[in-house]
C-alpha cells in the first residue's frame, strides 16, 4: 500500500467533563494526498474537528486523551513526536485556518506583523519574512499590501481577514493545510472568492487540503472526496459526486434531504386589499453611516416576505425599525393603517402583541436566570388580558408542544437545551403573545442544517395554522427559497429588486440578484462543476 | 393554588439541601463558611455568655502569655495588660465587628445599586450627576468624613456604620451602572422590550436578577474590606471608642506592648485576617454558585463526592 | 484626544470644586483649631487675638470668599501647623509618598504578571495553588497588623531594618513590603483570571497552530491582551496609595501625604487638608490619563 501524505489510523479521542466521559471521536480513520482535498462533513456535535485538532497538538490533556489511533506524517507517527517535534511541524509542514478569522487573529498586533511571526518562528530572517509577507498579502488580494501590513485585524472586512489568515497559514509553504469551516462566517458572494482562492493556491502549491465544513454546497464545490461524520463516528466516505449521488447511511440521506432550496416554490398570490404593515420611506443613520436610504415593503395578512442581503445591506436595521426597537430618522410604518412611529408608549403597548420577533441567537435572546415557563408565561405577566394565571401551566404545556418540546421541560433553564430547542423555545415565547406578525431576523442562520429544515417547517406549520406572517430576514438565499412568498432583496440600505419568490429565483432581474444567486452553492457536485465549468469558459472568453 | 404553595415549599427544603451540597462540593468554600458560621454564632452569642469574663480586669493576669491554662482555658490565648483575657475579649468584639461591616455592606449595597440603576438605565442627565457625585464621595477623605462625624455625633456603632457605608456607595454605584449598560444591549431584553415589558419590569424581572450575582458577590468581597476600613478608623483611634471593643481596636491597644507582648495584637489581627480570607472564598465560590450555567460544576462534583 | 482630554478635565474639575466646597465647610464641622494651639490657661484675649489672626471669626461664607480669592492667586493658606505656606508642606510631603507608590507599584505590577501569568498557564497545578492561596491570604491581611508584626519581627527581634524614619534605603524595605501585600494579591488575582480567559481564546489557538514557543505565546501574544483588566486594578491601588497610605505611613513614620493628612485632621489644620486634597486629586487625574493612554498603547481599537 503506497503511503500517505497523512493518515489517520483508528483514532480515538474522549473529553472528561462534569457530566462524565464524552467520546468525541470513536475509531476515526481517513486518510490525505498531495494536491487533493478531502472534505470532513458533520453538524455540530459531530466530531469533526477533533481529528483536525489532534493533528495540530490542540486538544488539551487533561480534560482531553486520545485513547487510540496513530497519525502518521509523511510515515511517521505524530502522536509518538516530542513537544518540540509537533511544534516545528504545526504552521511549517501542516497549517491550520478557522471559522472566525477575527477572534482567530491576536487584536493587538499588526497582520504583518503576525504574518512575519509565521516565518520567524519557523526560522526565517526577520527582512526575508517581510518581504515574503508583502508578496503573500499581495497574492490573497489585499489591496495596497505596504499599508496594510501596519494595520491591525479589525481594520479589515471579514472576507480580507479570512484572505490574510490563508496568507498567514501558507507563508511556509505547508504540505497540508486544515480549513475548519473557514467561509461559514462569511457573506455568500465572498465566500465564493475565498474558496476560489483556496483552489488556485492548492493548484500552485500541490498541497493537501482538508476541509472541515457542515455545508454540503462548500462540498460540492471544492472536495474531491468526503467523509461523512456523525456522533464521533464516520457514517460514510467516498468520491464527493458519488456519495451525494448516491448515499448509502441513513444519516447521509438526511442530511442531503434537509439542505434547503429543492422544495416547491409556492405560486404567487394575488396581493389585495390593505397591507398588514407597511414601511414607507425608511431612512436610518448612525453617525456617518447610512443604513437605510428610504425603505419601502409591504406585508399582507397571512403573507411570508422575506428580506434577504449581505452583511451591511441594512436588513436588520430594517427589522429593528420597523419594531422601534431602534427609531428610523424619518418615515412611516403603517399598521394595519396606523403609523406606529407615531404612536405614544401607551398606544404602542396595545399594539405590541400583534408584533412579535424571533431574534437570531436563542442563547442570548432568553434570559438565562428565568426558566422555560417563566420565559413563555411572561407574555400573559406584560398583557394581562391575553389569560388569566389559572390557566398558564395548561398553556405553556401546549405551546411546548406545539413547538415539538416536552411539557415537562417548562421547569429547566435555556442552558440545558440545544440550540434547536431554544429557538422553539423563542418562537413558543413569541406564540404566547398571539401575534399576527413574526418578524424573523436571522432566526434558523445559527442552526444545524437539519435542525433548520426542521424549525422552517414548524414555522410553515404555524404560518397555516394560526394564519400568521412572517417578515423574514436571511442572508441564505436557498433557506428563503422554499418558505417565502416573496422577496426584497437588499443592498446598501437600497432594495434593488423585489418579487414573487418565482420570479426571483427564475428570472432574476438585478445584476445584484444574479451575482447572489450564482455565488450561493448547489450541494450537488455536478452542479456545481458545471458552474465552475461555465465560469472558467466566460473567463476564458473574456482573456481571449 | 394551595398546591402551588406545597410545591414551593418542598422545592425550599430541596433548594437548601441543593447549596449545601454545592457548598461540599468546594471544601475550602465550606470551611470557609463552617469559620464564618462560628464567627456568627459569636457575634450573636457571644456578648451574652462571656461579657462578664472580657470586662472583669485581673491585675495579677496583665499581659499573661498564651497557652498558659493555669488561669483556666479562658486565659488560652493569654490576656491584655488590664488581665482581662484574649479569648473573651475576640468572642465580644465580633459582635461590634461584624455589626459595623454588615450594617455597612447592607446600607451601601442597597443605596449604591439603586443609584447604579438609575445611572445605568437611564439617559437623562441625572445619570451625569449621580456618577459626579459617586466621583465626590468617592474622593471625599474617609479620615475627615471620620472626624467630622466623631466630633458632630458620638462614636457609636450606627455612626462608624454611617460614615463606612457612605464611603463604600461609590463601589456599588459604579459596579452596578456598567453592568447595567452592558446588560441593558443584550438580546433578551430587547426581546422584554418588543413583547411590551414596561421600564419597571426591565429593571426588576430582567436586569437585576442578571447583576445580583455580582452585587452579591462583590459584597461578600466588600464585607471584608469594611471590616479592614472599620480595623483601620479603630487603630488610628477615629473609629470605635473604647470601652466599645472591635478586633481593630484590640490590635490598636495592643501595640504599646508589641515588645513583650506580641500576643495581645496577634490573636485579633488573626482573627480578621482569617474571616476575611473566608469571606473571599466564599466570594469566589458564590461567583460560580450564583450562575445557573456555571453550577452544574459544583453540583456534579457533590454528587460525585457526596 | 485633545477633547477627551479636555471633557474628563471638565467632569474631573467639577467634582474637585464640589469637594474643595464640602470639605471646606464640613471640616470646619469639627471645631474651633484655638484650644489645640493655644495653651489651656490662655486668657480669652490671646484666643481671640488668635481667631482674629487667622479669620476664624468671621461667618463661613466670609471665610470661604476669602480661601476662593486667595486661591486664585494660587495661594493656597498657611499651614497652622508648621506656620509657612501649606502647598509647601503638601508639595513635600507628596515627593514621599510618589516613589513610595513608584517603588511599591513596580514591584507589585512585575511580581503580579510574572506569577499570575505562569499560575494561569496550568489552572488547577501546583504553582497557581500555592499562588492563589498565598494570594488570597495577602489579600486579606490587614496593612496595620502586617505593619506591626513587621516591626517586631524585623526591626525588635532581629534588629535587621530600622522601625522608622526615611534615612537610609533600608528604612524603605518595611514600608514598601507591607504596603506591598494587598495590591500584590488583588491584582495577582486580576492577572491569573484574565490570563485563563485569553489563553483559551482563538488567537492563542491560531499561535499554537502556528508553532509558537510556549513562553513566546503566554508573554507576547497572552499578556498582552490580559493586560487590559489588569491595568484599571492596578491604577486603582496606586490611587489608593497617593491618596494616602496612612496607616502604613503613621506606624512606620514616613513623612508622607497620608501621615500629613491625618496629622492635619487631628489637628485641624485646613488649609493644609484642603491643599492635600488638591493635590492628589490632580495627581490622580494624571494617573488616570495615563491608563487610559496604556490603555490605547496596549490596544490599537482604543481610540480616544
Amino acid at each position: 500500500m503506497a503511503e500517505h501524505l497523512l493518515e489517520v489510523r483508528d483514532l480515538s479521542v474522549e473529553f472528561h467533563t462534569a457530566a462524565g466521559t464524552v467520546k468525541a471521536v470513536q475509531d476515526v480513520s481517513w486518510h490525505l494526498d498531495r494536491g487533493e482535498t478531502l472534505a470532513i462533513l458533520g453538524e455540530s456535535g459531530s466530531g469533526k474537528s477533533v481529528s483536525a485538532s489532534a493533528i495540530m497538538n490542540l486538544i488539551d490533556m487533561p480534560p482531553g486523551r486520545i485513547t487510540s489511533g496513530t497519525i502518521l506524517f509523511n510515515g511517521r507517527d505524530m502522536l509518538a513526536m516530542s513537544a518540540e517535534e509537533r511544534r516545528a511541524i504545526n504552521g511549517a509542514r501542516i497549517a491550520m485556518i478557522f471559522q472566525d478569522p477575527l477572534a482567530h487573529l491576536n487584536p493587538v498586533y499588526t497582520v504583518g506583523w503576525q504574518i512575519t511571526e509565521m516565518m520567524t518562528t519557523h526560522g526565517a530572517p526577520r527582512e526575508e519574512a517581510r518581504t515574503r509577507a508583502l508578496d503573500l498579502m499581495k497574492r490573497v488580494g489585499i489591496p495596497r499590501p505596504e499599508l496594510a501590513m501596519n494595520k491591525y485585524p479589525f481594520q479589515f472586512s471579514g472576507g480580507q481577514r479570512q484572505r490574510l489568515m490563508i496568507a498567514m497559514a501558507l507563508a511556509c509553504k505547508p504540505d497540508i493545510l486544515i480549513a475548519d469551516e473557514p467561509t461559514t462566517a462569511l457573506d455568500v458572494t465572498v465566500q465564493a472568492q475565498v474558496l476560489e482562492l483556496l483552489g488556485e493556491l492548492q493548484d500552485e502549491t500541490g498541497m493537501g487540503l482538508l476541509l472541515i465544513t457542515h455545508d454540503l454546497g462548500v462540498v460540492a464545490e471544492i472536495a474531491d472526496r468526503v467523509v461523512v461524520m456523525n456522533s464521533g463516528c464516520i457514517v460514510e466516505s467516498g468520491n464527493a459526486a458519488e456519495v451525494y449521488r448516491n448515499p448509502q447511511h441513513p444519516y447521509t440521506k438526511k442530511l442531503i434531504d434537509a439542505a434547503p432550496g429543492k422544495g416547491e416554490m409556492p405560486d404567487e398570490q394575488e396581493r389585495k386589499g390593505e397591507p398588514l404593515l407597511s414601511a414607507i420611506g425608511l431612512h436610518k443613520t448612525y453617525g456617518a453611516f447610512h443604513a437605510l436610504k428610504g425603505v419601502d415593503i409591504a406585508i399582507m395578512p397571512g403573507e411570508t416576505v422575506a428580506v434577504v442581503g449581505e452583511s451591511g445591506s441594512g436588513k436588520s436595521t430594517l427589522a429593528r425599525a420597523i419594531l422601534r426597537l431602534d427609531d428610523p430618522n424619518s418615515g412611516q410604518v403603517l399598521y394595519r393603517g396606523r403609523d406606529l412611529l407615531a404612536m405614544s408608549p401607551r398606544e404602542l403597548f396595545g399594539l405590541r402583541r400583534d408584533l412579535q420577533m424571533v431574534f437570531q441567537d436563542p442563547t442570548q435572546s432568553l434570559n438565562p436566570r428565568m426558566t422555560v415557563f417563566q420565559l413563555i408565561s411572561e407574555a400573559w405577566a406584560i398583557h394581562p388580558g391575553i389569560l388569566p394565571r389559572a390557566r398558564w401551566k395548561e398553556r405553556v404545556a401546549e405551546l411546548l408542544v406545539k413547538v415539538g418540546l416536552k411539557p415537562d421541560m417548562a421547569a429547566r433553564y435555556p442552558h440545558q437545551f440545544s440550540g434547536g430547542q431554544r429557538q422553539r423555545i423563542a418562537i413558543a415565547r413569541a406564540l404566547a403573545m398571539e401575534p399576527k406578525l413574526i418578524v424573523c431576523d436571522e432566526a434558523v442562520s445559527a442552526l444545524d442544517v437539519s435542525i433548520q429544515a426542521q424549525v422552517i417547517a414548524l414555522l410553515d406549520g404555524l404560518r397555516r395554522e394560526f394564519g400568521l406572517s412572517y417578515l423574514f430576514i436571511a442572508h441564505d438565499l436557498p433557506v428563503v427559497r422554499d418558505f417565502a412568498d416573496r422577496v426584497v432583496v437588499m443592498k446598501d440600505g437600497e432594495i434593488v429588486e423585489e418579487g414573487p419568490v418565482r420570479q426571483i429565483f427564475d428570472a432574476p432581474a438585478h445584476p445584484y440578484t444574479r451575482a447572489l444567486l450564482a455565488a450561493s452553492l448547489d450541494p450537488d457536485p455536478e452542479i456545481q462543476a458545471a458552474r465552475r465549468a461555465a465560469r472558467n469558459l466566460e473567463e476564458g472568453l473574456e482573456i481571449a | 393554588m394551595t398546591d402551588t404553595q406545597i410545591l414551593s415549599g418542598r422545592k425550599q427544603s430541596g433548594a437548601l439541601g441543593r447549596w449545601f451540597s454545592m457548598l461540599w462540593a468546594d471544601k475550602l468554600a465550606f470551611f470557609a463558611a463552617l469559620f464564618l458560621f462560628v464567627v456568627l454564632l459569636c457575634a450573636i452569642l457571644g456578648p451574652h455568655f462571656l461579657d462578664a469574663y472580657a470586662t472583669k480586669q485581673n491585675l495579677r493576669g496583665r499581659n499573661a502569655p498564651p497557652f498558659d491554662l493555669t488561669h483556666g482555658w479562658i486565659y488560652v490565648l493569654g490576656a491584655d495588660a488590664l488581665g482581662r483575657p484574649l479569648l473573651a475579649r475576640i468572642v465580644v468584639a465580633a459582635q461590634n465587628t461584624m455589626l459595623v461591616a454588615a450594617g455597612a455592606v447592607a446600607a451601601s449595597s442597597v443605596v449604591g445599586a439603586a443609584l447604579g440603576l438609575v445611572a445605568g438605565y437611564s439617559r437623562r442627565s441625572a445619570a451625569q450627576w449621580i456618577m459626579r457625585l459617586g466621583d465626590v464621595i468617592m474622593s471625599f477623605p474617609s479620615l475627615l468624613l471620620a472626624v467630622i462625624v466623631l466630633y458632630m455625633l458620638e462614636p457609636s456603632v450606627a455612626n462608624i456604620v454611617l460614615v463606612l457605608a457612605i464611603t463604600r456607595i461609590p463601589i456599588y454605584l459604579r459596579t452596578t451602572r456598567a453592568e447595567v449598560l452592558e446588560v441593558r444591549e443584550r438580546m433578551f431584553v430587547q426581546a422584554a422590550t418588543v413583547m411590551g415589558a414596561s421600564h419597571r419590569r426591565i429593571v426588576f424581572r430582567h436586569i437585576l436578577p442578571v447583576i445580583l450575582p455580582t452585587l452579591v458577590t462583590i459584597a461578600t468581597l466588600d464585607f471584608a474590606f469594611v471590616m479592614l476600613a472599620e480595623s483601620s478608623l479603630s487603630f488610628l483611634g477615629i473609629g470605635i471608642q473604647a470601652p466599645e471593643i472591635t478586633w481593630g481596636l484590640m490590635v490598636s491597644q495592643g501595640r504599646p506592648y508589641l515588645t513583650n507582648a506580641w500576643w495581645l495584637s496577634f490573636w485579633p489581627g488573626l482573627a480578621i485576617i482569617l474571616t476575611t480570607l473566608s469571606l473571599n472564598l466564599l466570594s469566589n465560590w458564590l461567583r460560580i454558585a450564583l450562575d445557573p450555567a456555571q453550577r452544574w460544576r459544583l453540583e456534579m462534583r457533590g454528587r460525585k463526592n457526596g | 484626544m485633545k477633547s477627551f482630554i479636555s471633557k474628563r478635565a471638565l467632569a474631573s474639575g467639577v467634582s474637585l470644586i464640589g469637594l474643595v466646597v464640602l470639605v471646606f465647610f464640613l471640616s470646619r464641622l469639627t471645631g474651633d483649631p484655638t484650644d489645640l494651639y493655644l495653651p489651656l490657661d490662655a486668657s480669652t484675649e490671646m484666643r481671640d487675638q488668635f481667631r482674629q489672626m487667622h479669620g476664624f471669626n468671621d461667618p463661613l461664607i466670609v471665610q470661604f470668599g476669602r480661601y476662593v480669592a486667595d486661591l486664585a492667586r494660587l495661594d493656597f493658606g498657611q499651614s497652622l501647623r508648621q506656620a509657612r505656606p501649606a502647598m509647601d508642606v503638601v508639595l513635600e510631603a507628596f515627593g514621599w509618598t510618589f516613589w513610595l507608590a513608584v517603588i511599591t507599584m513596580s514591584c507589585v505590577t512585575l511580581a503580579a504578571i510574572v506569577i499570575g501569568s505562569l499560575a494561569a498557564f496550568r489552572v488547577g497545578g501546583i504553582f497557581d495553588r500555592i499562588a492563589t492561596f498565598f494570594s488570597l491570604i495577602g489579600a486579606a491581611a490587614p496593612d496595620f497588623w502586617l505593619a506591626i508584626v513587621a516591626i517586631v519581627i524585623f526591626a525588635v527581634k532581629l534588629h535587621w531594618l530600622p522601625t522608622s524614619g526615611t534615612g537610609t534605603p533600608w528604612h524603605w524595605i518595611l514600608p514598601v513590603s507591607v504596603l506591598f501585600i494587598r495590591p500584590f494579591g488583588l491584582i495577582l488575582q486580576v492577572v491569573r483570571g484574565s490570563m485563563i480567559g485569553v489563553l483559551s481564546s482563538a488567537y492563542v489557538k491560531t499561535a499554537r497552530a502556528k508553532g509558537v514557543r510556549t513562553p513566546v505565546i503566554i508573554f507576547v501574544h497572552g499578556l498582552r491582551n490580559a493586560m487590559l483588566p489588569v491595568i484599571t486594578v492596578i491604577g486603582d491601588q496606586a490611587a489608593a496609595i497617593l491618596n494616602g497610605a496612612v496607616v502604613v505611613e503613621t506606624v512606620f513614620g514616613f513623612p508622607g501625604i497620608g501621615k500629613l493628612m491625618i496629622d492635619s485632621i487631628l489637628l485641624r489644620d485646613f488649609a493644609v487638608v484642603l491643599a492635600v486634597i488638591m493635590v492628589s486629586a490632580l495627581a490622580i487625574f494624571i494617573m488616570n490619563l495615563l491608563i487610559d493612554l496604556a490603555y490605547a498603547l496596549l490596544d490599537p481599537r482604543i481610540r480616544y
